[in-house]
């Protein structure tokens, strides 16, 4: 199998413009005003592989791991990824309403407490061994890295859903 | 040689002795063919045979007649069927001399007569081939109705479980034993207390000649010698209580026990019918509908496991209890047994007659729900369709009308139900007015005491109430049984495909494809048609043809989905049918028309053929495949959900990531079928681009529907009907002015049009009009 491969960046250098833009510029000394980095596993490898695309969404260079980065850019790095994502932790389900679909859920966060609309059963899935993700009616995402971590009742919210 | 020696013996008993009178001395049989159906295709038999001078008929009706031609007024003999009809017709070099009609199932014996026809011409009679009948293993399905016999065989799920069900066993009958001891103790009770006791105060209040003062004192006295006895009263009672005690609590271990045994046979029993399921061919998914196979294996194993939990273990302690109850009242009167128990048969039989009727019932109650999952799994995946034609109502209409049934078929159960068991009720009465009656006259006659009558109706009561409960079950017993029924049918399916008894294991392969006379039957209509072709490692061929011409259907034989009917097809010069299944499937990576992603994460529907690739071969394969920067697209990456209940990908996208899925395997034969058909040219483009990676070293075998998408091909092979029309390159074929050059053609011509825009309206309206 011999895929054509796009460059691969370790030596990137990356900053932002005078308007806010994501600049990269390659080993090569070429230059990507406005590239958008995307994590390509998320959920299941979030520290792996980044994507670097343009606009259009064409890739321009591709990353195999955040580690392969020098400690100050993986820095910056990290900083503008958290700045384009936004999936909160659950602390604590508090509160999630009987009867029929949807539910209203809610919960402290990392980022405060909210609460959202649970669509059906679907949208809470099993992440590796003990994890969870739940997505709302409007497609945010809550995660929970450790679902025996969390407490008593919350766990017996989530019962029923894994 | 097989012919000349087979062909007398398949000649049927009532033509043999006028075919033997036709003969001529020294005429020797070289092929038969038995008719079914007469020229005006009612069915009747009849006979064609071949000799080595003549062709010879034979038929019953109208009249018995013989028809004979000698060979050198004969040109030529051919077999065709189609739809289930065959013809067998002879030529002259003039005309049609005769034409014989027959049903497929003859077919084989008619080719074998043309071939054995042929052959004698080129002067080889020998060589006349006696073709072997296909036959489907997966046909056939028993229509009997279910058989108690059925249940035995969930013994074979049980058998892990031995040491359980002996616990089970052990218990039932603890629990049962215990149980008879309440009655048994009313007799000591009555006879050796209660009776003489109350026979002495009788005696004591009836004295005559005493005065009221002494008969009082008697009394006393009376009361003062019962004393003793009575004193016994609490140990019989406490023996009571005893044992019911000791009934409660091993019934509840039984229960507890019996219970878990069975949520595991059942889920053995639904584990071994889907891994089962699996091994079947398409042939068999084809032909059954998916609602019916989902409640095969979900409500058929469910009541089955009620039935094992609930019924099996009632009916067990019912018969435990009916034998030592039965038991118990021999051993205190025979007589008496013997008379009170003269229902027993009565009922026995009312059961047997009715068991029939109501397994029938249940049977047909299974299918009419099978029937209605079946509109459920039919609807919901086509709901789109639905809507789109507005036909909501009659869907409904349909639903309605299959539940309906269900209604219907269930009623008539009931009717007979409700009827029977009253019934048996009603006869158990009789019973026990009996055993009063007889018993009464026993006591009268000094033969028995009331003590012992007493125990009796005790024991009576229970036999009476445990029989009817018996019969009862006769109810839960049936529908288990027709729901044993129907898994085992799936479980008595040969796979069509069969893993071969002496396996080569193929390793990697190279990829040398070659197809020696094979053909394919569904059914009766002849699909694939004596096909030989040879693939060298590496190469591609372009398989083209119209609709229907069996294209898809060969490449299903080269991935052994179906196995041939006829012919063999062999992978680097080996038979592919001695290959185990997954490994020979392990080297072909399959793109189809319409690519089915499963529930789950992109990367997971990627890596489908090797759950352990690493991220890196799936973002490699996906990037060969161009699927990687729309994945990226997508707001979780890699790991967004996709399939059903998931992201909605485009027919296009959909197909990327099929062909990311082939990719990775790194199959050595690659089997595109109308990869691209469903698509925009743009897409296509891509596409095309992504296929040109994945077709790089590997034997490929392609079909498709646009021509120009087969620029690559080193081979085109033209399939028509189910044979090879034409095979060459694109430029031999259009040399030779043949169907390929008029498919090309007619393509050109329409991209053309819609190149000058030509108003798809118009044409409509043109076809409507
Ligand atoms: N499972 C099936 N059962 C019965 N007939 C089938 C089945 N699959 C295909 N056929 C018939 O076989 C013929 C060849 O089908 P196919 O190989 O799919 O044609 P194509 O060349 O268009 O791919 C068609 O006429 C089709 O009706
Ligand atoms: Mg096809």
């Amino acid at each position: 199998m011999s895929p054509p491969s796009r460059p691969v960046a370790s030596a990137i250098a990356l900053r932002h413009d005078a308007f806010g833009r994501l600049v990269l510029t390659t080993a090569e000394g070429l230059e990507h005003v406005g590239v958008v980095p995307v994590r390509c596993f998320p959920f299941s490898d979030p520290s792996g592989a980044i994507s670097f695309c343009d606009e259009a969404g064409h890739e321009v260079c591709s990353l195999g791991s955040l580690d392969s980065l020098a400690a100050g850019t993986r820095a910056f790095l990290e900083a503008d990824l958290a700045r384009r994502e936004l999936v909160p932790v659950i602390r604590r389900i508090t509160r999630v309403s009987s009867g029929p679909e949807p539910t209203l859920w809610q919960v402290e966060t990392d980022r405060g407490e909210t609460s959202f609309q649970l669509p059906n059963e679907d949208h809470v899935r099993r992440l590796g061994a003990d994890g969870a993700l739940i997505t709302d009616s409007h497609g945010l995402h809550f995660r929970i890295p450790h679902v025996r971590a969390l407490d008593a009742r919350s766990r017996k919210f989530l019962e029923r859903y894994l | 040689m097989i012919a000349t020696f087979d062909a007398p013996s398949r000649v049927p008993e009532s033509l043999r002795g006028p075919l033997e009178a036709a003969l001529e001395p020294g005429e020797r049989l070289l092929a038969v063919l038995r008719l079914d159906l007469d020229e005006a295709l009612s069915f009747s038999e009849g006979l064609v045979a071949l000799t080595q001078r003549r062709l010879l008929a034979l038929r019953k009706a109208p009249e018995p007649r013989l028809e004979s031609w000698p060979l050198e007024s004969v040109a030529s003999v051919s077999a065709r069927d189609r739809a289930g009809l065959g013809s067998l017709e002879a030529f002259s070099e003039t005309g049609r001399l005769a034409c014989f009609r027959y049903t497929v199932a003859r077919a084989g014996e008619a080719k074998a007569l043309a071939e054995a026809f042929a052959a004698v011409r080129a002067g080889e009679a020998a060589a006349a081939g006696n073709r072997s009948q296909h036959e489907a293993p997966e046909a056939a399905e028993a229509e009997a109705p279910a058989r108690l016999g059925v249940l035995l065989r969930l013994l074979r799920f049980a058998r892990p479980h031995l040491k359980v069900l002996a616990l089970g066993v052990a218990l039932t009958l603890g629990t049962t034993a215990a149980g008879l001891v309440p009655p048994y103790v009313t007799w000591p009770l009555v006879d050796e207390i209660l009776a003489p006791y109350q026979n002495q105060v009788q005696q004591a209040r009836e004295a005559t000649g005493v005065g009221e003062a002494q008969r009082h004192e008697r009394l006393e006295q009376v009361r003062e010698k019962g004393a003793a006895p009575f004193s016994r009263v609490p140990w019989y009672l406490s023996a009571m209580l005893g044992a019911a005690l000791l009934a409660w609590a091993l019934g509840w271990a039984q229960g507890w026990v019996l219970a878990r045994l069975s949520e595991r046979v059942s889920a053995d029993l639904r584990n071994t019918t889907y891994a089962h399921l699996h091994k079947l061919s398409l042939e068999f998914f084809s032909a059954k509908r998916t609602g019916d196979l989902v409640s095969r294996i979900s409500s058929d194993t469910d009541r089955i496991c009620y039935f094992l939990s609930d019924t099996l273990m009632d009916f067990v302690t019912d018969l435990v209890m009916i034998a030592g109850v039965a038991a118990m009242l021999f051993y205190m009167d025979p007589v008496l047994a013997l008379v009170t128990l003269c229902s027993f048969p009565l009922v026995a039989f009312l059961t047997f007659r009715t068991r029939r009727r109501l397994s029938r019932g249940f049977l047909r109650g299974s299918r009419a729900w099978a029937e209605m999952t079946s509109v459920l799994a039919d609807t919901i995946p086509g709901i789109r369709v639905v809507k789109a034609f507005a036909q909501e109502r009659r869907e409904v209409q349909r639903f309605r009308a299959a539940n309906a049934r269900i209604v219907e078929v269930n009623d008539r159960v009931n009717r007979l139900w409700t009827f029977f068991w009253p019934m048996v009720a009603l006869v158990n009465q009789f019973g026990l007015i009996i055993a009063w009656a007889f018993g009464a006259w026993r006591v009268f006659d000094q033969q028995i005491t009331v003590g012992v009558l007493t125990a009796f109706l005790a024991y009576i009561g229970r036999f009476y109430a445990r029989l009817e409960s018996m019969t009862r079950m006769a109810n839960s017993t049936q529908r288990a049984a027709a729901s044993a029924q129907r898994i085992f049918e799936v479980l008595d399916r040969v796979p069509s495909v069969p893993e071969p008894a002496r396996p080569v294991q193929p390793g990697r392969l190279r990829g040398q494809i070659e197809l020696s006379g094979v053909s394919f039957r569904f059914g009766n209509r002849l699909v694939v048609d004596e096909v030989s072709l040879k693939v060298e490692p590496g190469e591609m061929i372009g398989l083209v043809g119209a609709t229907g011409a069996g294209k898809s259907t060969l490449l299903n034989l080269v991935c052994r989905f179906y196995d041939p009917t006829e012919g063999e097809i062999r992978v680097d010069g080996t038979d592919i049918r001695s290959f185990p299944l997954g490994a020979y499937r392990r080297n072909i990576g399959m793109v189809l028309q319409e690519p089915f992603l499963f529930y789950g994460t992109i990367s997971e529907n990627i890596a489908y053929g090797r759950p352990d690739a690493t991220r890196e071969e799936i973002m490699a394969a996906a990037r060969a495949a161009r699927a990687h920067e729309f994945i990226l697209q997508l707001p979780d990456g890699y790991d967004s959900v996709v399939g059903e209940r998931g992201q909605t990908l485009s027919g296009g996208e959909r197909q990327r990531v099929s062909i990311a899925r082939a990719l990775l395997i790194d199959p050595r034969i690659l089997i595109l079928d109308e990869a691209t058909s469903s698509v925009d040219t743009q897409t296509e483009r891509e596409i095309q681009e992504a296929l040109d990676n994945l077709i790089r070293g590997r034997t490929t075998v392609a079909i498709a529907h646009r021509l120009s998408t087969l620029r690559n091909a080193d081979r085109l092979v033209v399939l028509d009907r189910g044979r090879i029309a034409e095979m060459g390159s694109h430029q031999q074929l259009m040399e030779a002015e043949g169907i390929y050059a008029g498919l090309y053609r007619a393509q050109l011509r329409e991209e053309e049009g819609d190149c000058g825009k030509k108003p798809a309206t118009l044409v409509l309206r043109k076809e409507v009009a």
